[in-house]
């Protein structure tokens, strides 16, 4: 069985998102590529984000 | 790469739902069938690899509709096309969440089925002409 960390699964989450939403929301490869690295930043950074803010809210 | 002659051509005759159905049933054959290879098999992988991680995960297949969670659950679930109906036939996934993780792998199965009906209309797209 596999038991990722909480970072390894928001990363392996966001890399197979960011994949699809790259090639089918786009047209050319240059901009599919861009757009899947943008996505795969703002899944990833988000995360951070929130999982900060709620341990902050937490404390 | 595709020329807009190829799309055009792609676009021409033929049952157009085709690539949509074949791209459900199978993660990455809709594109596949357009002789879109890479794209195919870039979401081939991206699906099915996320499916089978949610499965290692020991995520859940929904398998009733008790409840409204339950029923969006399985909608998700039915996405993933055939990859599904053979889990569910060979027993794959857990039932009773039991560990953090497969809570994860539940979302992963059920975001993999989304994706997948995401990358079947954009054969379907590809097939129309919509998209080049």
């Amino acid at each position: 069985m596999f038991h990722p960390s909480h970072f390894a699964a928001v990363v392996l989450f966001a890399l197979f998102a960011s994949v699809v939403f790259g090639i089918t929301q786009r047209e050319t490869p240059r901009r599919m590529v861009y757009y899947g690295i943008y996505c795969f930043v703002l899944f990833t950074a988000s995360a951070v984000v929130l999982s900060w803010l709620m341990f902050l809210i937490a404390r | 790469m595709a020329t807009t002659q190829d799309n055009n051509a792609a676009a021409g005759s033929g049952f157009v739902y085709l690539p949509l159905i074949v791209g459900w049933l199978v993660p990455g054959a809709g594109h596949f069938l357009l002789r879109k290879w890479g794209r195919g098999a870039f979401l081939a992988a991206s699906i099915l690899g996320m499916f089978v991680m949610g499965i290692a995960m020991q995520g859940k297949l929904y398998g009733g509709a008790h409840d409204i969670l339950e029923i969006l659950g399985l909608a998700g679930d039915l996405g993933n096309g055939l990859l599904y109906f053979v889990s569910r036939a060979l027993g794959l996934g857990a039932d009773p969440v039991q560990v953090t993780t497969a809570d994860y792998g539940t979302r992963f199965i059920v975001v993999a089925g989304l994706l997948n009906v995401i990358a079947a209309v954009d054969a379907h797209n590809l097939r129309t002409g919509r998209k080049s």
